[in-house]
């Protein structure tokens, strides 16, 4: 019989099916993972005040001309005092950051930042989340890599320790432009 | 003439009140415009997946974000956008991830495909096994067997 092997194609179905579900389970896929819609795109327009002033706005123009890490942060989350430290740290070797103040209050957030020292070059406060919901963010702690013109290339969910900064994040930063 | 009113009637929608609160108590009362935008609003917040929890639309989460979103798709939706329009803005800012009908491109085209073709793939392999035992039937019986036969039959009919 010529068409014999047209029997077989379901066993071939289940093979392949079978194959992509074990990649799945042993690759260690995480299903919660969620891909940023942003990487690629330009930083959104946005007009916040900072931390420290109410009346002093700033726009996406006062961040471009050179690459930083943008960090979305509050302190009613608890990662974020666990990330606190290593981000000093980052700051001290001339790893430019802008901090976020995501959801926030601006006394609770002042006081954070005298008793836990600043990481940030511009501490934006952005009580409503809006330029939050606009980045896409779900929580705290966020960190989006942006080069010096604005283009985000790069977004990290979750706290930020020196393994995952050596290990990976280090790289994405030196290959910013 | 008095009515009375039976105290388990009273009792059952008594019952089915506190049902009904439960439900509502983890949403926002909202006011709408009319009637239509209300029915758009619960059908976008029941399609839109809430991207913080695992296979929970917006309707259903109580996470921040779920609630953020609620309140955006009501902004929109007073804004004057169009429903597909909503969905794009959610799926701009929060990837393919938030809606749970899948916007059709050259990746997801393959989620209508697939079963069409292992509908169409099953329908030929039917088709093809049914023709080739069509052919492979039984040979037409010989004269010296339906002599035979005749004679079974015959003996059989003068035994009953």
């Amino acid at each position: 019989m010529t068409r014999r092997w047209i029997l077989f194609l379901p066993l071939g179905l289940i093979v392949v099916l079978a194959a992509l579900f074990s990649y799945a389970l042993l690759s260690g896929v995480d299903p919660s993972e969620m891909p940023s819609a942003l990487e690629g795109e330009e930083m959104p327009a946005f007009q916040l005040s900072t931390v420290q002033d109410s009346l002093d706005f700033k726009t996406v123009e006062d961040l471009k001309g050179q690459p930083f890490l943008l960090n979305i942060w509050a302190t009613w989350c608890p990662s974020c005092k666990w990330e606190h430290p290593y981000l000093n740290s980052l700051s001290q070797e001339g790893v430019r950051i802008i901090g976020v103040n995501y959801k926030d209050e601006r006394d609770l957030a002042q006081a954070w930042l005298r008793d836990y020292a600043n990481p940030y070059e511009l501490d934006l406060y952005d009580p409503n989340g809006d330029l939050g919901f606009e980045l896409g963010v779900t929580g705290a702690p966020e960190t989006f890599f942006i080069d010096s013109q604005g283009v985000i290339q790069y977004r990290y969910q979750g706290p930020i320790d020196s393994a995952l900064w050596q290990d990976e994040l280090k790289a994405v930063y030196e290959n910013l432009d | 003439m008095k009515t009375s009113i039976s105290p388990s009637l009273i009792f059952v929608t008594l019952l089915l009140l506190g049902l009904a609160a439960t439900a509502m108590a983890e949403r926002e009362q909202r006011y709408f415009d009319n009637d239509s935008l209300r029915d758009r609003y619960e059908q976008l917040i029941w399609e839109l997946r809430c991207p913080k929890c695992q296979n929970q639309n917006i309707a259903g989460s109580n996470a921040p974000i779920a609630s953020d979103m609620r309140e955006k798709t009501y902004e929109l939706l007073h804004q004057g956008y169009s429903d597909e329009q909503i969905i794009n803005y959610m799926i701009d800012r929060y990837s393919e991830f938030v809606t749970y009908k899948p916007r059709v491109t050259a990746g997801t085209v393959w989620l209508w495909l697939i079963p069409g073709l292992g509908l169409l793939i099953g329908a030929v392999a039917v088709f093809m096994l049914a023709r080739r035992s069509g052919q492979q039937g039984a040979e037409p019986i010989s004269d010296a067997e339906r002599q035979r036969l005749t004679e079974l039959l015959e003996k059989d009919r003068d035994a009953s």
